[in-house]
């Protein structure tokens, strides 16, 4: 009797242990079922046709899909150096007394929910921008600053915990040298929390390219690609929020789905090769 | 203590007067040290853990001072010059002071590198000045030979024995006049400790060296003189053959009798 | 200039903009949550907690329908969600441990748990929605338990690591089975460590926008009806936010304010859970 409890307990533990497994897999089969009138009718050529007209049943996705890229890239050329002299700080220049409050404070920030920096960037922050670049204030550089801002606290936090695993007795030893505090960051610590530093960066790429709420109030979901940064763009996430409940269509949900499946791979990709590259959480044998 | 004034030798270091508290103590971790390094001979440290023998150590080349709140009061004179004074240079200070862990240390970066650490700091960028230089702290630190063909290997590469020697070469490639090691073999295997203990013998021609440590036949190995240190005090200090053979002390002598540790 | 000198200058300004940082980003952080508190407090009163959604303009208009079907959508979600996140935890943590296996289910589970929110919302729309042809609080609850099973496996997988391995050793010794061992021993060792895990997922699918945004949907009206649409905060909170009109803008600050309080309040108190078992 025992002995089928057990078995029986193992089994059910195994069973639920391979939902995320099936799941990811069915997302994946799902969506390019779902998007396989759209695959059908537009092939390839959907990711570079800048046409999105649900009017005309014409549906390409590089607008939507060239604004994640940018999106993502603004916020992260924004983000990471500042978050890495957050970081920087938080290691190794604030006071112990500073440290503990501050330290807690990013990681807090980091679990606000996205929707509130979405509201603060439409209410507060797009008109700031629109009184310094021109233009009406959503668009593509105020999405970018407010994905920067709310992904800042999560790289902080954890390029800081990467930064100190570093052994006091190694950066003695630079200090012992005659090496100044930057000296020691960028040779000894920076160097040594490498892996943790990138795979974080990563990480929180794949979490920019996928963030929805922070981006929809203030992109402005026009289907446009323009250099000028000032004017309303879109990105998948925005197109998506915008138009997924509204569609009428069969073709248009169909390329929405497209568009979901494209979101999903990116992210997927770049979270994958960060986890296994560089933030692999193996369980240290007891 | 009369054996310090009856010490002939020049003097690499010399304490006096020395208290040290730790950040937020108001009990000195280190009382009233007075005691000379003479130059190029090794000086050992001994005493049971939590001495203060490493918190003196340590206080040499004011590693302290990475944690804000420490404290020193009285004076470690070098060439003269008060090194704990408020307007000293660290920088200099702790290039002309070198120091090794308990642990190897290498840098996350190739074998040359590591060495060519130091003295890139110092600003030398010559390439075949920097390749001369590293070479030859290979060599003065017996490691040239065992490396000199993965130079651009990762210094984490070797092991613990090679590794220790190569923080040694990067200490001594920026040509220091002093050298602190703090308990320099206790992650180390018989043989490698014999190298370390051999390497160091050798390096006192060239520099003076203080040495932290609990195993009491290793002092008696290496150094030439020993100072005997005992919650936060030195209780004795003098020619390592005297304390070991004749200690005046009646602690000294339970010390290393074993009586207790 | 010396090389030393130079190092020191270079220290200096690689510091300050360290520091700059450091107050640039901590002071952007700060003026957003200083703009939820003042707006959010200025919004709040008791007819939040008493009414339902109204159209604008209208004097009697409250949050009672979000807060009620937040509440549903998050129980739904917990009741699914948690007990598939520990059994899985737990397969990890006392059988897979660290073989090959176990290594790759965690590196999927981490991946499922980055895996932009929106496109669980499309998948459930195309799993959920569509079938039953309309929107639902069921699919919103399918939605936000797939968000929370891999949260719940993690900190199920870190928590029962941190007990100690001779204490499965003794109760094994005794000649329990090892179901009864997990059961009985383990879980109870770490079920401080569980529910705060437990509670940190509620407040973190708690925050979801994009996943309800065409799996729940909206609804402007009080309901309890799971297999209608049903209100979140969140949502509301974003058409609200997004409509042109001053009150309904209002009742977004109040709602984002009510939400960003229990996230944090929820975080605050999971550390203090934490700190005082790790203490122990």
């Amino acid at each position: 009797m025992k002995k089928i409890v057990d078995f029986f307990f193992e089994n059910l533990t195994k069973l639920t242990a391979l939902f995320s497994l099936i799941l990811l897999v069915a997302i994946m089969a799902v969506l390019f079922n779902e998007a396989l009138p759209a695959i059908s009718a537009f092939g390839l050529s959907f990711i570079s046709e800048d046409v999105w007209a649900p009017n005309r049943e014409v549906f390409g996705g590089f607008s939507s899909i060239v604004g994640s890229l940018l999106s993502t890239f603004i916020a992260m050329f924004l983000a990471t150096p500042i978050a890495i002299g957050i970081a920087i700080f938080l290691s190794e220049i604030a006071p112990a007394r500073v440290k503990e409050p501050i330290g807690v404070s990013v990681e807090l920030l980091a679990a606000i929910p996205s929707v509130i920096y979405g509201m603060w960037g439409l209410f507060y922050f797009a008109p700031i921008i629109r009184d310094i670049f021109g233009g009406n204030g959503i668009g593509m550089l105020t999405a970018g600053i407010v994905l920067a801002i709310m992904i800042l606290p999560f790289i902080a936090a954890v390029t800081r915990d990467a930064m100190n695993t570093t052994p006091d007795m190694l950066k003695e030893s630079a200090y012992a040298l005659g090496a100044t505090k930057w000296d020691v960051i960028k040779d000894v610590i920076i160097p040594f929390a490498k892996a943790g530093v990138i795979g974080s960066i990563i990480l929180a790429l794949g979490r920019a390219i996928g963030e929805t709420m922070a981006v929809t109030f203030v992109m402005g979901n026009v289907h446009n690609i323009s250099l000028d940064l000032t004017a309303a763009a879109t990105n998948i996430p925005t197109t998506l929020a915008n138009e997924f409940a509204e569609a009428e269509s069969g073709l248009h949900y169909a390329s929405l789905f497209y568009l979901a499946l494209i979101l999903f791979l990116m992210s997927f990709v770049t979270i994958f090769v960060s986890k296994i590259y560089f933030l692999r959480k193996v369980r240290k044998s007891k | 203590m009369a054996t310090i004034a009856e010490i002939k030798e020049k003097r690499a270091v010399e304490v006096k007067d020395f208290n040290f508290y730790y950040a937020g103590t108001v009990d000195p971790a280190l009382k009233d040290i007075n005691l000379p390094i003479p130059k190029k001979k090794v000086t050992a440290l001994i005493g049971p853990s939590g001495c203060g023998k490493t918190t003196l150590l340590r206080s040499f080349n004011r590693i302290h001072d990475l944690y804000p709140g420490n404290r020193y009061e009285g004076e470690i004179l070098v060439h003269g010059e008060n090194i704990l004074q408020k307007n000293i240079d660290l920088i200099d200070l702790r290039v002309n002071v070198g120091m090794i862990f308990q642990k190897p240390t290498p840098f996350p970066m190739s074998i040359f590198d590591n060495i060519a650490y130091g003295l890139r700091l110092k600003g030398i960028k010559n390439k075949t000045e920097l390749k001369d230089r590293v070479e030859k702290a290979l060599k003065d630190a017996a490691l040239f030979e065992e490396v000199k063909d993965r130079l651009k290997a990762d210094g984490s590469s070797l092991s613990g024995g090679q590794q220790q020697r190569l923080c040694i070469a990067r200490a001594i490639a920026v040509e220091p006049e002093i050298m602190l090691f703090d308990e320099p073999t206790s992650a180390l295997d018989p043989i490698s400790t014999l190298a370390i203990e051999k390497l160091i013998i050798e390096l006192k021609d060239k520099v003076s060296i203080i040495i932290v440590t609990h195993n009491m036949q290793q002092a008696a190995r290496v150094s030439d003189y020993t100072a005997f240190m005992y919650l936060g005090e030195l209780i004795e200090f003098g020619k390592t053959d005297d304390i070991f053979v004749n200690p005046k002390e009646k602690l000294t002598e339970e010390y290393i009798t074993g009586k207790f540790g | 200039m010396t090389a030393k000198r130079r190092r020191v200058v270079i220290n200096y300004f690689a510091l300050s903009f360290s520091i700059g940082s450091a107050v640039l980003g901590i002071g952007f952080l700060f003026w957003i949550l200083w703009i939820l508190v003042s707006n959010g407090i200025g919004a709040l009163n008791m007819d939040i907690f008493t009414f339902d959604g109204a159209p604008p303009g209208f004097a009697e208009s409250g949050l009672r329908h979000a807060l009620v079907g937040q509440l549903i959508l998050a129980l739904g979600a917990t009741i699914f969600g948690v007990p598939v996140g520990i059994l899985a935890g737990t397969y990890l943590s006392e059988y897979g441990q660290t073989s090959k296996y176990a290594n790759f289910i965690r590196d999927i589970s981490d991946t499922m748990m980055s895996t932009p929110s929106i496109v669980i919302g499309t998948f459930v729309y195309a799993v959920v929605v569509s079938p039953m042809g309309h929107f639902s609080g069921w699919a919103g609850i399918v939605a936000l338990a797939i968000m929370m099973v891999p949260i719940v496996l993690r900190t199920t997988d870190d928590m029962l690591s941190l007990v100690p391995q001779t204490l499965r050793e003794a109760a094994a010794a005794l000649g329990a089975p090892k179901y009864k061992v997990i059961l009985q021993i383990v879980y109870r060792s770490a079920k401080v460590g569980i529910l705060t895990g437990v509670l940190l997922s509620i407040a973190r699918i708690a925050g979801e926008t994009a996943p309800l945004l065409f799996t729940s949907f909206n609804n402007n009206f009080f309901s309890t009806d799971i297999s209608e649409p049903i209100a979140s905060l969140t949502v509301t909170m974003f058409s609200y936010a997004t409509s042109p009109y001053e009150d309904w803008q209002q009742l977004g600050w109040a709602a984002a304010f009510i939400l960003t309080a229990f996230v944090l309040g929820v975080n605050v108190l999971g550390r203090l859970f934490i700190k005082t078992k790790r203490k122990r």
